[in-house]
């Protein structure tokens, strides 16, 4: 049952993904790009995320307090502390990111239709993983 | 609204809500750079609900895409994609988070070091596309 409740939860975000259009590229650098003819659909995209998610999260604490489903608590807020590693690699995925258009989500997402961005894209996405775990112990 | 704001607002909603459910059911926070990587760099045992939910978010988006039309107009060649999913690799891991793991749900949970994540790569992102769009002018 919580597999399924965990899996519908990945189908119910691959649906949000692909109607909000973050899944095509050019939405996001359309976004990205404040100086030219700037899109606004990805405020919207983060808004309904960022609300909903930080409300419900809210909302369940209040009713059930850190309890999650099926025994599992409900995951808190933990900051790490901001170093070199946090600003590096934020500053790297950014930077991928504007290239791209692609964040990891919308590039799982693409593999759907076996999208050749998607195709090259996700396993140079493990390949660099795979390398910061080697070199900067970052899992 | 123009329609496909509304259609940015109702897909933002669903990734909030998927991202809450997942969240209760897991115990985690469950961010897709995260739980990609944890697939395959995880203890066995950890992967298996893992690997469920990136399948239902291929399957979720997979079903929107065989229903109607979905724009995709690529902004890069091939092999810069292949660049930019290695970068983005290094740097999801390297500053543990992405877009969701940071944007939505450290953000939604009052994290600072996910706001500080967020404005450096939004900052990074929006600077590469000034360069690229601006200054070079385009990537053949």
């Amino acid at each position: 049952m919580r597999l399924l409740v965990l899996f519908l939860s990945g189908a119910l975000f691959g649906i949000g993904l692909a109607i909000s259009g973050m899944t095509n590229p050019v939405i996001v650098t359309g976004f990205l790009d404040v100086a030219g003819a700037w899109n606004p659909a990805l405020v919207f995209v983060m808004g309904g995320a960022l609300g909903s998610y930080a409300f419900s999260m809210w909302a369940w604490r209040k009713l059930a307090g850190g309890r999650g489903w099926f025994g599992r608590p409900l995951p808190k807020g933990e900051s790490d502390r901001v170093n070199w590693r946090l600003v590096t690699g934020a500053a790297m995925f950014g930077i991928g990111w504007g290239l791209s258009g692609f964040c990891p989500g919308p590039a799982i997402a693409n593999l759907a239709i076996l999208r050749p961005e998607a195709m090259v894209f996700v396993p140079m996405m493990a390949l660099g993983m795979l390398v910061a775990r080697a070199v900067f112990r970052s899992s | 609204m123009k329609p496909e704001f509304l259609l940015a607002l109702v897909g933002g909603l669903c990734i909030g809500l998927a991202s809450f459910a997942a969240s209760a059911a897991s115990g985690k926070i469950p961010g897709i750079s995260g739980v990609f990587s944890k697939v395959f760099l995880a203890k066995p045992g950890d992967t298996q609900w893992r690997l469920l939910f990136l399948l239902g978010l291929v399957g979720g988006a997979g079903l929107v895409f065989a229903l109607g039309p979905s724009g995709f107009t690529p902004v890069a060649p091939l092999w810069l994609m292949a660049f930019s999913g290695f970068i983005v690799g290094i740097g999801t891991r390297l500053g543990g988070g992405c877009t969701s793991g940071h944007g939505v749900c450290g953000m939604g949970l009052g994290s600072k070091d996910s706001m500080v994540a967020t404005v450096i790569f939004m900052g990074t992102g929006v600077a590469t596309v000034f360069v690229v769009r601006h200054l070079i002018g385009g990537l053949g």
